[in-house]
This record gives C-alpha cells, sequence and structure tokens, in this order.
C-alpha cells in the first residue's frame, strides 16, 4: 500500500476536507509545493490557488483557497485556509471603514429614530396594560 | 351587553399577537440549530491553530510575539463588545451590557482608559448613550456572518494594542450553554491567556519557514483572535436566538393565559346580560 499522509482543510467557518492521500499540492507564497508523506516539518503563507488532494485511489480533489496558512508535519498536512482575499491594504481600508462608521455612529443624532420607536412601544404596552386592569376593574364589579 | 364587544375585540387582539409571537419562536428555533451548527463548523479551524501556534512557539521559545507578552501594567483596555441587532429576545443583551457596565466601572476607579468596538446595533446604541469611546463599529452582521466583515473592527483594535495604545483587549459576548441558558462572558483575549493551550507542546523539531518564522506567526496570531471574535459572534447569535426563542414562547404562554381569562369574563358579562334581560322580560310581564 502506497505511504499516506493526513490532510486536514479547515477554514474559520467551516471544516473544508479531512482524509488521507498520497500527495497535496499548495499554493505556497514561494511557489508551488507538492508535499509527500514524511516531508521534512514546514510552514508557509498561502497565496490564492487551489489545493489538490490526491487520494489513495487515484483521484484528486480540488478545492480553492484565497489564502492562508500551510503546516507540514511528516504526516499530517494541515491547511488554515482564508474565507477572502487578504492583503495588507485590503485589510486597512477594511479598518478605515469600521473606524468611519464608529465616527458616523457617534456623530449621527438622527438615530433618535430608535428611541421614537421604543417610545411608541412603551405607550402601546402601558395602553394595552390599562385595557387590561379597566377589564379586571369591570369583572371585579360584575362578580 | 355591557363590556360584551371591547372584551371580543381584545380577544382577538391578543389572539392575533399571539400568532406572531408563536411564530418568532419558530423562526428563532430553526435559526438557532443553524447557528449551533456553524459554531460547531467554526471549532476546527480554532483548534487547529491554537496547534500550529503551540508547535511554532516550542520551535522559537526565545521569539515572544508581542500579543503573546503581558505588559505589566494595563493603562489602556478594549473591549470587543458582541450585541445583537435586534431585541425581543428577553433580557440577553440587558444582562450582558449590565455586566460590561459593572466592569466598566471598575476600571474607571482605577482611573483606566476604556475604548470599545461594538459589533451589533444595540451595543453602538447603548455605548453611544454612556458616552462611550467607539473606536470601530459594525451592525447588521445578517444571519450568514462572514469573518470578511470582522476583519476591519478587529484591526483597529489589535493595531491599538500594537502601538500600545491598548494593554488589554477583552471580548464581550454571551455565551451559548444550552437553550435554557447563556451566560453573558467577558474573556480576555489579548495578551492571549496562557490556558489557550499557546505553549508549547512534547516532541522537537523546528520548521522550515516561507517566508520566515515572525511573519507567519504574526499571521497565524492576527487569524487566531479574528477567528476567536468570529467565534463569539455566532456563538452570540445562537445564545440571541435561543433567548427569543424561549422569550417568544413564554410571550405565547401568557397570551393563552390572558386569552383564557378573558374569555371567562366575556361569558361572565353575556351570561350577565342575558340574565338581566330575562328578569326585565319577566318583571315587565309581572307589571301587566
Amino acid at each position: 500500500m502506497a505511504m499516506t499522509i493526513h490532510v486536514d482543510i479547515v477554514s474559520a467557518e467551516a471544516a473544508i476536507y479531512s482524509g488521507v492521500a498520497t500527495m497535496v499540492f499548495a499554493p505556497a507564497a514561494g511557489g508551488g509545493l507538492g508535499i509527500l508523506p514524511r516531508h521534512t516539518p514546514l510552514i508557509s503563507k498561502l497565496v490564492p490557488g487551489e489545493v489538490r488532494v490526491r487520494t489513495p485511489e487515484g483521484e484528486e480533489e480540488y478545492f480553492y483557497v484565497s489564502g492562508g496558512v500551510v503546516e507540514v508535519q511528516p504526516h499530517v498536512v494541515t491547511v488554515l485556509a482564508d474565507t477572502a482575499l487578504r492583503a495588507k491594504d485590503i485589510d486597512e481600508a477594511k479598518a478605515i471603514e469600521a473606524r468611519e462608521r464608529a465616527m458616523q455612529l457617534l456623530k449621527d443624532r438622527k438615530e433618535n429614530v430608535d428611541y421614537a420607536r421604543v417610545h411608541a412601544e412603551l405607550l402601546e404596552a402601558v395602553a394595552q396594560l390599562r385595557t387590561l386592569q379597566n377589564v379586571r376593574e369591570k369583572l371585579k364589579g360584575r362578580v | 351587553m355591557a363590556g360584551g364587544k371591547e372584551i371580543r375585540d381584545k380577544i382577538k387582539s391578543i389572539k392575533s399577537t399571539r400568532k406572531i409571537t408563536k411564530a418568532m419562536q419558530m423562526v428563532a428555533a430553526s435559526k438557532m440549530r443553524r447557528f449551533q451548527d456553524r459554531m460547531v463548523a467554526a471549532r476546527p479551524y480554532a483548534e487547529r491553530m491554537r496547534r500550529v501556534i503551540g508547535h511554532l512557539a516550542h520551535a522559537h521559545p526565545e521569539y515572544r510575539h508581542p500579543y503573546l507578552v503581558t505588559r505589566p501594567e494595563a493603562k489602556n483596555v478594549g473591549f470587543v463588545v458582541i450585541t445583537s441587532d435586534r431585541g425581543l429576545c428577553g433580557g440577553l443583551n440587558g444582562n450582558l451590557l449590565r455586566a460590561l457596565t459593572a466592569k466598566m466601572r471598575e476600571r474607571d476607579r482605577e482611573g483606566v482608559g476604556v475604548r470599545f468596538c461594538s459589533i451589533g446595533s444595540k451595543g453602538s446604541v447603548f455605548l453611544r448613550r454612556v458616552g462611550a469611546k467607539i473606536v470601530s463599529n459594525i451592525t447588521h452582521l445578517g444571519d450568514t456572518p462572514h469573518i470578511v466583515d470582522l476583519i476591519g473592527v478587529v484591526k483597529v483594535m489589535l493595531d491599538a494594542y500594537k502601538a500600545g495604545e491598548i494593554d488589554r483587549l477583552y471580548l464581550v459576548y454571551n455565551r451559548f450553554v444550552n437553550t435554557m441558558t447563556q451566560s453573558p462572558t467577558i474573556e480576555q483575549i489579548l495578551p492571549l491567556p496562557p490556558e489557550a493551550g499557546l505553549g508549547a507542546s512534547k516532541g522537537h523539531w523546528d520548521y522550515l519557514y516561507e517566508p520566515d518564522a515572525k511573519e507567519v506567526l504574526d499571521e497565524l496570531l492576527v487569524r487566531f483572535v479574528e477567528s476567536l471574535v468570529y467565534q463569539g459572534v455566532v456563538e452570540n447569535m445562537a445564545s440571541e436566538m435561543a433567548s427569543r426563542m424561549v422569550a417568544m414562547k413564554a410571550a405565547s404562554d401568557n397570551a393563552a393565559t390572558i386569552i383564557d381569562e378573558l374569555q371567562l369574563a366575556y361569558n361572565k358579562a353575556r351570561q350577565a346580560a342575558v340574565t338581566q334581560e330575562l328578569s326585565e322580560i319577566v318583571a315587565g310581564a309581572a307589571a301587566v
């Protein structure tokens, strides 16, 4: 029987693949990487591309990753896949967006709509309670 | 027939309210199951990552990443506050924000500066009202939160930590214990506490690095923190749904009780009217 290596492909949102393989290909930052069983321990960043897993049955499975990290140990390959494109400037842009949303939140006094709605809801609840009380009183008077 | 019509109208209105609460209960129940699945699905990533980081830390004991080093003094701290976007979920957000307020007061007394990253609109509204310093904000993640949406808000905090503007970072969310129990939780995520299992593991080897150890570790730790926050978001959503389900169940039950009461009142009122009418007729007949 051919030598095999265990492969786990996980992303933050789901476990994508887990099984054995005779060979794994990964798009490492330094170029394509072919991993056979008993590979020397290695850890590498991944670039967007596809991870190929060759199963002992000779079939190949393909998984697209948009980046991440691969850890290789002699008998285990772990692919920590990103679910989104990551780059310094993209991340930076997202951080700026988040900051701006916070500023907007602090500036925006118009969001009193929320208070208005809560107020309206409260009034309604009070009215309902009052009706209920009236009904109860009537009931008492009758009994 | 005094009050008969009013009571009937009231019954009708409560019945339609009950329909709504029942529907919400059912929707919340099915969504809760979905979020529980997502919670489970997100776990392997954090576990694997923890292991890899542990290996790395073991292979490089001399390099201490800032995320792993505890600064002796906490002059400023950051909170990532995860709340729901919508209400009608019982005391979920209230309990969480109360726990947070207690923590804030404590920090205030110690003279520690606090800043916030808010995820979810209930928290945003609350923090704004109390005049807290919100540095990043995101709301309306929807039913399928993605880690992409969290990168920005988390990065703001990570940058602040790196720049020394905050010395601790906490995650505030509702932990999903089970359907009946959700506990408000405040957890330290930076520096990563040693019990996160990031310490050295047994066995010794070293890696080949591409491009180099520090860069890889840096990337890994950023993703690890993000995955912790993501886990918090998903868990909070599961909690929200569970809490809503229970609240709506209680509401439906209460509605049923009120309807019963009103029905009794209505029957009595009707009976009284009938009796009165009868006695009037009898009295009339007797007078003739």
